[in-house]
């Protein structure tokens, strides 16, 4: 048994299947050493990330491929999946040892696989550009969490960048701890404290929140409230619409909200 | 902006609730230099309404208050509701602050008719174009046109939004006429006419000076509303196929009619909105516009009216046997559309795959087709198996309405909009 240790890196991925099909070897397994748990009986290979050799397979793949081809890569790493590495380094030996274009073969295991998993991340990046909910703070920034299943932030944020270009945002990610502040000019990423924001509602603290960000919320509510038309109602589509697993970041679904003038 | 709010909001938003059309695709507004927005081109959701409507726009009505007196709608004159007025400031401030916060992808207004057309139109173009100059915002805007206001109204209003709309409601101009008597189909195709000519002239000047502002980048729609008149679907989906083609119309949107005014004995008393028809009609409306049928093939004198129990890409191969089974690793793309069980993603995932190897019936499996409807229409690299000719249409049909999924299936795709819907 073969495992390929990296480290975690996108780029350490590609050099530990660079190494591997340089050696001839097979991989049972390539995992993340933050994923390793110490097996006796493998031979372990460890691999310490080498931008030439990552830059030497990419541009072949690149090559023989194309950009699109390589996004669809990435966008599938960024899935996480437990045996994506595998997957990953399947499909590049398959593109690299096929004289012909074989990522469009959809009856190979591997180009299934992969595709499927990136639209998978793909539709989850998706999400996050339709339920971001960003809340105002006292200092003018819009900040927003999320907790994705696939690790898709980065893939969204040229979309908030060009679409919010006048206004200050945070994007975080409440499940891996870490997210992208726009200042205006730059977007960096960033990790936040626990004592400005409930990891778990992914709200900000009331003290810090911007007086006029609750009339807003409730604005919102009471709108999609009234525009629901109860002779259509259908809560299984809806459901399948809108997971519940989004609701806890939607002031429209705040069902402690009231909203009511007294 | 003060809580107040709340009320005019709540009861405007009430009154344009009706309107189904909430689509914020068809543009491509870039964000210029640093202002707030843009429209992206195949449109986003950010929210679902409980029967799983997308919800992309902020649906408003500038003002509920109307002088005329349509039998199908709420906010008719004689109706006694609630009504309110927002001022241009109002909804300017509220859609930017939507905005902002990603609840929206931008606004959908429309209005009552107040004074007269010109009066009311004038009061939306200003909701339009201080969002666009003011404010520099380059979010969606969707204006709900006036009939009878003026072409240089409609102009501006072109100008700054992305779609305009004019609803016809009802598909046949007598029932119109019984039911809006303030409207009828030449006040209605007047401003479409209109707005058709100036997005053609738009084009041509835009050949020739790339920097021409665009006029209703993404074209202009309409709402046809199902089951308050006695109209067939063959009515209704020629009308909308006429209007597709000699209107160059983006969207025609099909409402079923839910009874507002119950009391109104022009309109019929129904046990529930026809949602289902509302859907098949959708499903039809794909089928003429993506996947290559002909109205004639979907409804026509034979079969007038949809199948409410099975959709139309089904039923169509139900009634046309004699083109299957077809041979997925020879047919050409058109003819493995009309397969059920396999929608555009699919076709196009076969014609590349087969290139390599010949595809059966696991590969396929692999690819997204739904097997369980197609088998009875292919033969794949596999040995033979009982097709629709061999069973006949009758009993494929009756396994697979018996088989629940399917039934669930199409309930499910209720309402879907954009890339959500397909057809299988
Ligand atoms: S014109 Fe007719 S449909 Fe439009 S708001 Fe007035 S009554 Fe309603």
């Amino acid at each position: 048994m073969n495992i390929f240790i990296y480290d975690h890196t996108f780029e350490g991925l590609i050099t530990a299947i660079h190494d591997a099909l340089e050696s001839n070897i097979t991989p049972d397994k390539i995992i993340s050493t933050k994923a390793f748990q110490d097996d006796l009986f493998a031979t372990k290979h460890y691999i310490s990330t080498n931008y030439e050799r990552f830059e030497t397979i990419w541009n072949k793949v690149k090559e023989k491929s194309n950009e699109q081809n390589c996004q669809r890569i990435f966008k599938a790493y960024l899935s996480e999946m437990s045996d994506i590495e595998i997957v990953i380094h399947n499909y590049i030996k398959l593109i690299l040892e096929t004289p012909y274009n074989v990522e469009v073969n959809f009856s190979e295991d591997s180009v299934i696989k992969l595709n499927n998993m990136q639209m998978k991340v793909g539709r989850e990046a998706q999400r996050i550009l339709m339920f971001v909910r960003f809340q105002k703070t006292v200092d003018n920034i819009y900040y927003a969490s999320f907790d994705p299943k696939y690790n898709v932030i980065p893939l969204t944020v040229n979309h908030f960048r060009n679409r919010f270009a006048d206004q200050k945002w945070v994007i975080f990610d409440t499940r891996r701890k870490f997210g992208y502040y726009y200042d205006l000019e730059n977007v960096r990423e960033i990790t936040i404290g626990k004592q400005k924001v409930d990891f778990t509602s992914g709200k900000v603290n009331d003290d810090v929140l911007h007086v006029s960000e609750k009339l807003f919320q409730k604005l919102w509510k009471s709108y999609y409230d009234t525009i629901n038309i109860k002779e259509r109602k259908n809560m299984k589509v809806h459901m399948q619409f809108l997971p519940k697993r989004f609701w806890k970041f939607l002031p429209e679904k705040d069902f402690k909200m009231k909203y009511e003038l007294n | 902006m003060k809580a107040e709010t709340i009320n005019k909001l709540k009861i405007s938003a009430k009154a344009a609730k009706y309107d189904v059309s909430c689509a914020s695709s068809g543009s491509n507004r870039p964000n210029s230099g640093k202002g707030i927005g843009n429209a992206s081109p195949w449109g986003i959701c950010h929210s679902f309404t409980q029967d799983g409507r997308c919800i992309s726009l902020m649906k408003l009505m500038l003002t509920n208050h109307c002088i005329y007196d349509c039998a199908y709608c709420a906010n008719r004159k004689s109706n006694d509701i609630e009504r309110t007025t927002f001022t241009v400031k109002e909804v300017v401030d509220l859609t930017i602050e939507f905005y902002r916060r990603n609840y929206i992808e931008g606004l959908f207004l429309s209005s009552g008719v107040i004074k007269n057309p010109d009066y009311t139109m004038e009061r939306m173009v200003r909701v339009a174009k201080d969002l666009r100059t003011k404010q520099n915002y380059n979010g969606y805007i969707h204006l709900k046109s006036i009939p009878g206001a003026s072409d240089d109204l409609q102009q501006q209003a072109g100008l700054y939004a992305d779609r305009l709309s004019v609803n016809i409601e009802i598909a046949t101009e007598n029932n119109l006429k019984i039911l809006a008597p303030d409207k009828n189909f030449k006040s209605i195709l007047t401003p479409m006419n209109t707005i058709k000519s100036k997005i053609i002239e738009n084009k041509e000047e835009r050949k020739k000076f790339r920097h021409a502002p665009r006029f209703t980048p993404a074209g202009q729609s309409t709402q046809l509303i199902v089951g308050a008149t006695p109209d067939s679907d063959k009515h209704i989906l020629n009308l909308a196929g006429d209007l597709y083609n000699s209107k160059n119309l983006k969207r025609v949107y099909y409402s079923g009619f839910i009874p507002v005014n119950s009391y109104d004995k022009r309109l019929p008393a129904l046990i529930e909105p026809p949602l289902k028809r509302e859907n098949r009609l959708y499903q039809a409306d794909w089928l003429f516009r993506f996947y290559n049928y002909s109205i004639d093939e979907i409804v026509n004198d034979e079969h007038p009216d949809l199948d409410l129990e099975i959709d139309p890409k089904l039923s169509y191969a139900l009634r046309n046997p004699w083109m299957f089974p077809i041979d997925i690793n020879k047919a050409n793309y058109e003819t493995i559309l009309r397969v059920p069980g396999i929608g555009v993603l699919s076709a196009k995932k076969i014609i590349l795959a087969r290139r390599y190897s010949k595809l059966n019936l696991s590969n396929l499996k692999k690819i997204g087709v739904v097997l369980k409807r197609a088998k009875y229409f292919i033969t794949c690299n596999e040995l033979k198996a009982h097709t629709i000719n061999e069973l006949l249409p009758k009993n494929v049909r009756k396994i697979l309405l018996s088989e629940k999924s399917i039934v669930k299936k199409s309930s499910n795709n209720a309402h879907k909009q954009l890339s959500l819907f397909t057809v299988n």
